[in-house]
């Protein structure tokens, strides 16, 4: 599927719906909402799904309940709300989406409101883990079904007929046998009052009837207000009496503010005040660096009052840290045992007896999210109240880690949240919204934090840096007969606890452990690594360098065996079946593996329609070279084809991509390859430029200058997305991150193919020039 | 004091000269449409046009555009029909949106500048401006279908 070949097939595509603040009244109009969202709703039990999910295990489970999340007000208009964080997946709006689907409402005449930060109302609202979807598919079809039988009844009963008779129909409900019909705004005072019915005995609506789902033609809900200002992100908030601030903070993790003097940065026009900001030791979850706030009367003014502050840091334990000095320290452990995270087999037996071994060592270096919203919020705290705006993604977790700051019940918080301008897992940790209540609070006004770029490049919550070594045993057949991949990197679970040595079960998980291929002997290994700085999630996270060097090694042991690198892959994969490795605690992105085993046929499925579609095998010019890659991650399986050209000064550029993606039963194939097409992008982003060194403890980047991403003169001339159509009762699978991990290793299989050269330690940066 | 036309309404500035534009807009004139990205140019995220050259507002004061005309995403046009937001929309460009202004705003003064771009102009005239979600394939199409006629 490609949107963008054909723009004249978009045409039309543009919607006139928009998101609009929907009064108090209004709700209360509408359908048995009362006391303004505030109920004691019951939690209804989730029985009739037909097939389980790990939302259940996520904080605060799943709430399934009309008349927390619909509204139908007497003029007709449906207001139904996304709780979770739109950061441009367009969750935003396919969740509401479904609802309106199964209820029979009228996209038109639908308003999304944005949810407040409340998991007990609302369910779990963290939207990372590419799970939006594959959560709340079912729920939101039973939450459309529920408001959708609660018309149907108000209606029967208003005509003195039996509910099986009535049937709700593109926003009314209607009586075929005497030709009536009741618009949702003339039933929703009576709809109301019904009681909601029980999940067990809803009606779900036929696939074949779906109006909106599957189909891609409803454009994001916030598309005019972005294409004209209007659209709110968190920056963009402004409350009377409200203050600019910025913060300067320790440079090293865990480092201290020693002095300051802030007499130059008062003197600068438009500052009003210079105050410390409290920090936490680090390690310590998001609570804030701390530092020196400066207080202006805009940004621009506390942006140069930080200039001109004077100031004096203690360094501490991690301002040796070096990244030069410590990726030696990753390879060198690399080449060791270390712990044993998954066996079959004998691998070192195998390794001793094959004809032939093939070694990769892959380098993926720190990685910086850069959203193009660099993190703000802004928080008004008075006495013991608090209210934030932020662009967040946990706005559960923000709201308890605000409260917690602040010492105040969690009840007196409130977190509005706002639309995200990029997230990537970087607004998944809220330190900038606590440092905002932080100095709300001292201040008694309110108070916005603005993040520069260089705070955004310099203070990250990094994706983890790692050294991954692959040694493949080949008999003389050169059939692959051992495997042993040892994986160095510091885990996540650093930034939580010091200490941690090893990556936890959900890192391990992500492309390690779960690795697909028929190998007889199987080892993985995990040698320590401990972390200098302050370690996060990132966009598909411990899957980017697994991916790279676990398809590389395809490609090194296609080149060993003079095979074909996509027949060398499918042999890898071997028989269609589910593959079941002996692994203790296997994590499977929070999911049961009955709903989502690992399916080698859905994975050799996605490398032959890619293969197909993007014409593997092709013939392309003197300079160019194709390469292949595939992994499952998110729960989702994805194949990627990249064309390179290397010219003779060694030039890269991207002719074609080519994608096929397997994400089980889908809500919005438009946005799906969007996504797609992102991840095209940042994937070569990350392979070619992404990269963050540490020395004395100090980030040595700053800004879009030294951390380059990729801009549109060298992005990839065509992507092409292919969706694979799911199965009647396949369980929908992630789709915001599983396109990033296939791109490097397709990449790089392709340099090799175009020009020899093996490249094993990202960025590419100028080793395509020596 | 210095006075600006923004949006076809003169403002007036009577603090510090060096202010950058961007700061101005956003804060002191309420203008939230045109972003903060990098504060050095690099990202085109708070591109505003003055005159009729894009400009990055975060690195121009307020001081140097006494005087002058400018536009921003909020005035490019009234009911937000100017023919790149109209093709932004048909082609479904954004993800995230954060930093559509500025692309639209370059976009925009491309065309003024040259009003059938090949797709190597279009590639080369946006490469100012840095889109993280990585829209570049729809925004491409997107000035070229807004140049041939939404």
């Amino acid at each position: 599927m490609n949107f963008i070949d054909n723009p004249e097939k978009l045409r039309g595509f543009e919607k006139n719906v928009r998101v609009e603040k929907v009064s108090r009244r209004s709700i209360l109009k509408g359908l048995g909402i009362t006391g303004g969202f505030v109920l004691a709703a019951p939690v209804m039990s989730r029985q009739a799904f037909a097939y389980e999910t790990g939302a259940d295990k996520m904080p605060h489970g799943v709430v399934v309940d009309p008349r927390v999340f619909v509204a139908v007000a007497p003029d007709g208009t449906v207001t139904i709300l996304a709780h979770r964080a739109e950061m441009g997946t367009g969750v935003r709006t396919s969740l509401p989406l479904i609802v309106a689907e199964e209820m029979e409402a009228d996209w038109s005449r639908v308003k999304v409101q944005q949810a407040h930060g409340d998991e007990v109302k609302f369910g779990n609202q963290d939207t990372d883990g590419s799970r939006s979807t594959r959560h709340y598919l079912i729920p939101m079809r039973q939450i459309g079904a529920s408001a959708r039988t609660m018309l149907e009844q108000a209606a029967a009963k208003r005509w003195g007929v039996p509910a099986t008779e009535v049937k709700a129909v593109n926003h009314e409900v209607v009586h075929s046998a005497t030709s009536r019909k009741l618009g949702f705004g003339e039933l929703a005072a009576d709809a109301a009052k019904e009681s909601v019915p029980s999940i067990e005995g809803l009606k779900l609506k036929d696939p074949k009837d779906f109006r909106y789902l599957g189909k891609g033609q409803i454009s994001i809900v916030d598309l005019h207000d972005i294409t004209t200002g209007k659209a709110r992100y968190g920056a963009d908030v402004r409350l009377p009496g409200m203050k600019y601030a910025v913060i300067a903070r320790p440079p090293v993790t865990g480092g201290k503010l020693v002095s300051f003097d802030p007499d130059a940065a008062l003197k600068v026009p438009g500052v009003e005040k210079v105050m410390q900001v409290r920090g936490w030791p680090w390690p310590s979850k998001f609570q804030p660096l701390g530092g020196v706030a400066v207080i202006a009367r805009n940004t621009g003014a506390a942006i140069k009052g930080r200039d001109a502050l004077k100031l004096t840091w203690d360094d501490g334990a991690n301002g040796k840290y070096d990244s030069v000095a410590y990726r030696k320290e990753l390879e060198e452990a690399s080449r060791k045992p270390g712990l044993v995270v998954r066996q079959e087999g004998d691998a070192d037996a195998a390794l001793k007896g094959a004809d032939k071994i093939v070694v990769g060592e892959y380098y993926l270096p720190h990685l910086a999210h850069v959203s193009m919203e660099p993190p703000v919020a802004v928080a008004d705290v008075k006495g013991d109240k608090a209210e934030i705006w932020a662009p967040v993604q946990s706005p559960g977790g923000t709201r308890e880690d605000v409260a917690k700051t602040l010492g105040i019940p969690e009840g007196n918080v409130t977190v509005n949240v706002t639309l995200l301008g990029g997230g990537f897992g970087r607004k998944s940790k809220c330190d900038f919204a606590l440092e905002a209540a932080l100095l709300s609070k001292e201040l008694g006004a309110p108070v916005k934090v603005q993040w520069t770029r260089e705070d955004d490049v310099r203070h990250d919550f990094l994706h983890t840096v790692s050294v991954e070594r692959i040694e493949a045993g080949l008999d003389k057949s050169g059939k692959v007969i051992a495997w042993r991949h040892r994986s160095v990197a510091p885990s996540i679970a650093s930034t939580f606890a010091a200490g941690a040595k090893h990556e936890a079960p959900f890192e391990l998980g992500m492309g390690l452990v779960d690795m697909p291929f028929e190998i007889a002997n199987i080892s993985c290994e995990n040698p320590e690594a401990a972390a200098f700085t302050r370690i996060g999630w990132f966009r598909s996270v411990s899957n980017i360098p697994r991916a790279f060097a676990v398809q590389s090694m395809v490609g090194e042991i296609a080149h060993a065996t003079g095979r074909d690198q996509k027949e060398t892959l499918l042999a890898l994969i071997g028989t269609p079946r589910i593959v079941k490795p002996a692994v203790k605690d296997m994590w499977n992105y929070g999911e049961p593996f009955d709903s989502y085993p690992i399916d080698t046929a859905r994975l050799r499925k996605v490398v032959e329609l890619v293969a197909e579609k993007g014409e593997w095998g092709r013939q392309v010019p003197k300079g160019h070279g194709l390469g292949i890659a595939v992994h499952r991650s998110f729960v989702s399986y994805i194949a990627t084809i990249v064309e390179v050209a290397v010219d003779d000064k060694g030039k890269l550029t991207v002719p074609r991509v080519d994608t096929a993606i397997d994400c089980g039963t889908y809500v919005n194939p438009e946005r799906i390859a969007s996504q797609i097409e992102g991840a095209a992008i940042m994937g070569l982003s990350l392979a070619k430029y992404g990269e963050i060194t540490f020395k004395d403890g100090k980030v040595q980047q700053k800004n879009f200058d030294d951390f380059q991403v990729l801009r549109m003169d060298e992005s990839p001339l065509v992507t092409n997305v292919y969706i694979v159509p799911p199965g009647p009762d396949t369980p929908p699978s992630g789709a915001g991150e599983p396109g990033v991990p296939p791109f490097a290793p397709a990449l790089m299989n392709a340099i090799f193919a175009a020009t020899g050269k093996r490249i094993r330690n990202l960025p590419l940066g100028k080793q395509l020039e020596a | 004091m210095i006075k600006v036309k923004i949006n076809g309404q003169e403002q007036s500035w009577d603090g510090d000269p060096d202010l950058p534009l961007l700061w101005f807009l956003r804060d002191e004139a309420g203008l939230t449409g045109t972003k903060f990205g990098c504060g050095q140019a690099l990202c085109g995220a708070c591109t505003v046009i003055v005159d009729k050259e894009a400009v990055r507002a975060c690195i121009t004061s307020i001081n140097d555009v006494a005087g002058r005309e400018i536009t921003t995403i909020e005035g490019l046009h009234p009911n937000g029909d100017h023919p790149v937001q109209k093709a932004w929309r048909q082609v479904n460009v954004p993800q995230c949106g954060f930093c559509q202004a500025g692309q639209i705003m370059q976009a925009a003064a491309l065309l003024m500048d040259n009003p059938k771009p090949s797709h190597d102009q279009i590639r080369e005239a946006m490469s100012g401006n840095i889109c993280r979600c990585g829209c570049y394939q729809r925004i491409e199409n997107a000035v070229h279908l807004a140049s041939t006629g939404v």
